[in-house]
């Protein structure tokens, strides 16, 4: 692996440009570049692993037992990553990707993308024959009132922070919310130290019912038996409060306390840390700004890009892969990066059909065995209606622009909004830096309730480039044509 | 606020036996701090007690690191002198001098910069 | 929305095309005392409304066709009563304000060239003469301190101005609610017959009568004027733009390629492409829209872009509106143009009223209509 430290450092083009270095990307990286693909792969964070497997490489938690063995297992990713012959740039961000088209604005055969990469505050174009974005999950927003006060956070951050950093919460620390995560990080926080006041499970008891049918499918799954386990262990070491509904935290400055109900009983907690999560949702920002199609998702209740078997997304050219492309979990994402990878090598007339199968066909295999268990999963934490769509008018949706609930209500039926974009045009909804991604979801949900149709008849934000703030000079610093000139000096 | 877990979860020391955990020192609007070297400016932050970083632009409600993974924006710092700077991507390093961002981008500090 | 959110069954007027060109005439219906539906596409749809710059804007426009100057002039007064009724009526303040817009440049040239087209314009005898300045580099620093180096020159004029074209879209929307009129977005129209003293328009939607059409559907008119013997040979004209993160306060005049917006985000345009109907973004045209902001204001060199996008204009083969209407049967109209912001003003208060009352166009409009492009090939 040579590592990218300087932006002029990278090549002219690449067979494979890899979009994030988590799972899926780490090892499409390893199986492209052992498959011959001259391939970069490009990532925010200063070292590989993702989330999940964040800084596997450097984390200062050394003993294996504090993270766990599902943590530890990335290493192998991280160290395959090191032994291949790729270009891995860390700290570096992917802002678009167009492709490239001739003089009269055809796009040119055979297809290669103009990739805008930054680094340090500078930007230039790679050449890239094929894409894979890996970009991941993000946790499903969990608006509640005073969510936006310091000393609120997801679980997901508090978990990020002993990864990289080894820190847990400091004083009263309550967790909120619903999804596999939620125990886990509890049980982690506290044999890391922390003061767990509080678990507050806000998965509606009808859900297990639902979900029912569909245990055995889960007892076979590999997850089965830890899930089990942590669920016995957490049982009775944890302060678990079940049903808890109407979620309010409030403090003068930071966080002080956080109300619920129980049983219809109201009930206040005492704190100084809040950790929310509700699940985690595919990161759809780069695919959807790229124009690749997506659909909704019933089982996971989200926007999905589509792909076929090869995670081939409907954009030619351009893969999707890990959690990105659908919630499955580490394990998977790394099976799906490398079936990619092989379509890729494949694509580029490094392999011929018949050992692209020879060589996908056990992954396919694996993948199929690693996505059992996840409908039980996913409809056992599907958030109730009173999650996903936040009655109290006050309740921030949009943090950027600080747009409330009521607001968007107000709006919506007094114009009958049809979609999340014309919304964007009447109250500024996704218009600020995090560019939607943490509206995106509670704005469609309550368009739909509104409106009174399914939420996948409301679609989603149409997305732009840069998917990520980049400077004035960093795009200025990009190659003009002459008809771009004339575009622009009239 | 977060706090570093302990030395014997961490098995925080290097095969020598001298502490693996080097300090890097900053200023957060003037004060002096230290984190580990290899800290985010957030993680760093978190670690000193500081758990608002930014007043928004819309009605100057105070913030603080949300997401820790690049995708809220609201641990936005101004880092010596550059505002707008997502205080979870940047690593920390000696002598940073971190600031609260108050409000939108000053643009009279992007001339400074010239 | 299920049909019987909408009360209406046979409004006086029907305004194709929810954007500001058919929003702001619905306004002027409306306030006319019609009872308006106005017809939109849905939540994705080519839409040059939210796409714009947003200028309001005289210093450059009809200077090769005085009527289309007059025209704006009278918009640009007219769009102060336009913001005050909005805001009185619905609480939304579209920061309307006409400080005088600079046209900086960064050559010789560039000076050059605004010059000879200002000065021809204004030797015309026909011409409505306009209030303009040019001005050196020291002249421009003395009123924009914070220009750079290279900028050479401007052009000024104190009738330019700008607004918040979402906030206006917005407004316009509410007026229509508050004045018992309907804004029906996600109302394609599919077909519109000529019916006895009136036209039916059909879409998936169902159906809707008016005695009165005014098709103001972009590049949709292209498509729907024909259908009541109109024409609207109108086509895409990409422009790309640029927006920075919120900002403190440092521009208050609108600039032809840059201007701040009253939520302190600094907008960059304006490019033109004639790239079909792709509304996508390109790097090789923001880079150099985004160089030359910067060259222009030294300043915004570090601040971050937080999105691009383009949209695509409504464009005549000459560049000037295309404003129509039948000569028998019922009254139809077809407006397009692609200065739906800086016209906003004349459509809302003069055109609207002027087909309310006399349903006929106002007589300014004759040299727009598009039989100009009736030219025999030579």
């Amino acid at each position: 692996m040579k590592r990218i430290e300087d932006i002029g450092d990278l090549a002219v083009g690449y067979d494979l440009v890899i979009v994030g270095a988590g799972p899926a990307g780490l090892a499409a990286a390893a199986q492209a570049s052992e498959l011959g693909l001259a391939t970069l792969i490009a990532d925010e964070n200063p070292a590989p692993g993702g989330q999940i497997y964040r800084a596997i490489t450097t984390t200062p938690v050394k003993r294996h037992d504090v993270l766990g063995e599902a943590y530890w297992q990335g290493l192998g990713l991280a160290e395959a990553l090191e032994a291949s012959n790729c270009d891995y740039a860390p700290q570096t961000t992917v802002w678009s990707a167009e492709l490239g088209r001739d003089e009269t604005g055809k796009i040119a055969e055979p297809r290669s993308f103009t990739v805008g990469v930054s680094r340090a505050g500078k930007a230039r174009l790679v050449q890239a024959r094929r894409l894979i974005l890996a970009t991941g999950a993000l946790e499903r927003p969990f608006p509640v009132p005073g969510w936006t006060l310091p000393g609120v956070m997801t679980a997901g951050a508090a978990q990020i922070a002993l990864k990289s950093s080894g820190l847990v919460p400091q004083g009263r620390t309550v967790l909120a919310g619903s999804g596999p995560l939620l125990l886990l990080l509890a049980d982690q926080l506290k044999r890391a130290g922390a003061d767990i006041v509080a678990v507050l499970d806000t998965t509606p008891s009808g859900n297990f019912k639902a979900a029912l049918p569909l245990l055995p499918d889960f007892l076979r799954s590999p997850y089965a038996a830890y899930g089990l386990k942590l669920f016995a262990r957490t049982r009775f070491s944890l302060p678990i409060r079940r049903n808890v509904l109407e979620l309010r935290i409030s403090g003068e400055e930071c966080v002080e306390r956080i109300a619920f109900t129980q049983s219809g009983r109201p009930v206040t907690i005492d704190c100084d840390q809040v950790l929310l999560h509700q699940g985690v949702i595919p990161n759809i920002n780069m695919s959807n700004a790229l124009g690749c199609g997506q659909h909704w998702d019933m089982s996971m209740h989200a926007w999905t890009p589509t792909v076929d078997e090869w995670f081939a997304s409907s954009v030619p050219g351009i893969a999707i892969a890990g959690d990105g492309a659908g919630i499955a979990g580490a394990p998977s994402a790394a099976i799906r990066g490398r079936i990619a990878a092989i379509a890729a090598a494949s694509a580029v007339g490094l392999l011929d059909a018949t050992t692209r199968v020879r060589l996908a066909g056990p992954l396919q295999a694996e993948a199929a065995r690693l996505s059992r268990g996840r409908s039980f999963i996913d409809t056992l934490y599907r958030p109730p209606g009173n999650v996903l769509r936040p009655a109290d008018p006050a309740t921030i949706i949009c943090r950027c622009e600080e747009v409330c609930a009521g607001q968007i209500r107000d709006v919506v039926r007094q114009l009958h909004v049809q979609g999340p974009n014309q919304l964007k045009a009447y109250l500024r909804t996704g218009m600020g830096p995090c560019q939607g991604r943490m509206c995106g979801p509670t704005v469609i949900e309550l368009i739909a309730e509104q409106r009174g149709v399914p939420v996948s008849d409301v679609g989603h934000y149409r997305l732009r480039t840069p998917v990520k703030p980049i400077t004035l000079e960093e795009i200025a610093s990009m190659p003009q044509s002459e008809a771009a000139k004339n575009a622009v000096m009239r | 606020m977060f706090r570093p877990i302990s030395d014997e979860l961490r098995q925080a020391t290097s095969h020598d036996g001298s502490p693996s955990v080097r300090a890097v020192g900053f200023t957060f609007d003037g004060r002096r701090m230290t984190a580990r070297a290899g800290d985010t400016v957030a993680a760093a932050l978190l670690v000193n007690g500081v758990a608002a970083c930014r007043e928004t632009p819309v009605s100057a409600a105070r913030r603080g690191p949300y997401c820790l993974m690049g995708v809220c924006f609201d641990c936005l710092v101004v880092i010596d002198g550059v505002g707008n700077r997502q205080a979870c991507l940047t690593p920390l390093r000696e002598g940073m001098a971190v600031e609260t961002q108050h409000g939108a981008r000053d643009i009279g500090a992007l001339e400074r910069d010239e | 929305m299920s049909a019987s959110e909408y009360n209406m069954t046979e409004p006086d007027s029907i305004v194709v095309g929810g954007g500001i060109v058919g929003a702001s005439i619905a306004f002027g219906l409306a306030r006319s005392g019609e009872r308006v539906v106005l017809l939109d596409e849905g939540d994705v749809a080519f839409r040059a409304s939210r796409g714009n710059f947003a200028l309001v804007w005289v210093q450059s426009k009809g200077l090769a066709l005085p009527p289309y100057a007059a025209w704006t002039q009278q918009s640009a007064r007219e769009w102060h009563d336009l913001a005050r009724i909005l805001s009185d009526e619905t609480g939304v303040d579209v920061a309307h304000s006409q400080p005088g817009g600079f046209t900086l440049c960064l050559s010789q040239k560039e000076v050059d060239a605004r010059l000879d087209k200002l000065t021809r314009f204004h030797n015309r005898p026909d011409a409505p003469h306009f209030p303009y300045e040019i001005l050196d580099h020291d002249e421009v620093k003395k009123r924009l301190p914070d220009i750079g180096d290279e900028v050479v020159g401007a052009v000024y004029s104190p009738l330019d101005g700008h607004a918040n074209p979402l906030l206006l879209m917005r407004a316009l929307h509410s007026y229509l609610g508050v004045k018992g009129g309907e804004y029906r977005p996600g109302h394609a129209v599919d077909a519109i017959a000529v019916e006895g003293d009136g036209f039916r328009l059909k879409g998936a939607w169902g159906e809707l009568r008016a005695a009165k059409l005014i098709l103001a559907a972009g590049l949709g008119n292209a498509r729907l004027a024909p259908m009541v013997g109109l024409e609207a040979p109108v086509k895409p004209s990409r422009g790309q733009l640029i927006v920075t993160e919120k900002t403190s306060p440092f521009l208050c005049n609108p600039l032809v390629t840059i201007r701040q917006t009253n939520e302190g985000g600094v907008l960059i345009g304006d490019s033109k492409e004639e790239a079909g109907f792709e509304n996508i973004t390109g790097t090789g045209v923001l880079s150099i829209m985004a160089e030359r902001a910067f060259r222009m204001f030294p300043k915004l060199r570090h601040l971050n872009v937080v999105r691009t996008w383009s949209a695509l204009r409504v464009m005549s083969a000459d560049g000037f509106p295309i404003y129509d209407q039948t000569h028998s049967g019922p009254p139809a109209f077809v407006t397009s143009c692609h200065s739906g912001i800086t016209l906003a003003g004349v459509h809302a208060m003069t055109l609207a009223p002027t087909l309310s009352r006399s349903a006929r166009l106002p007589e300014i409009l004759a040299p727009f209509t598009p039989k100009r492009f009736h030219v025999p090939a030579h």
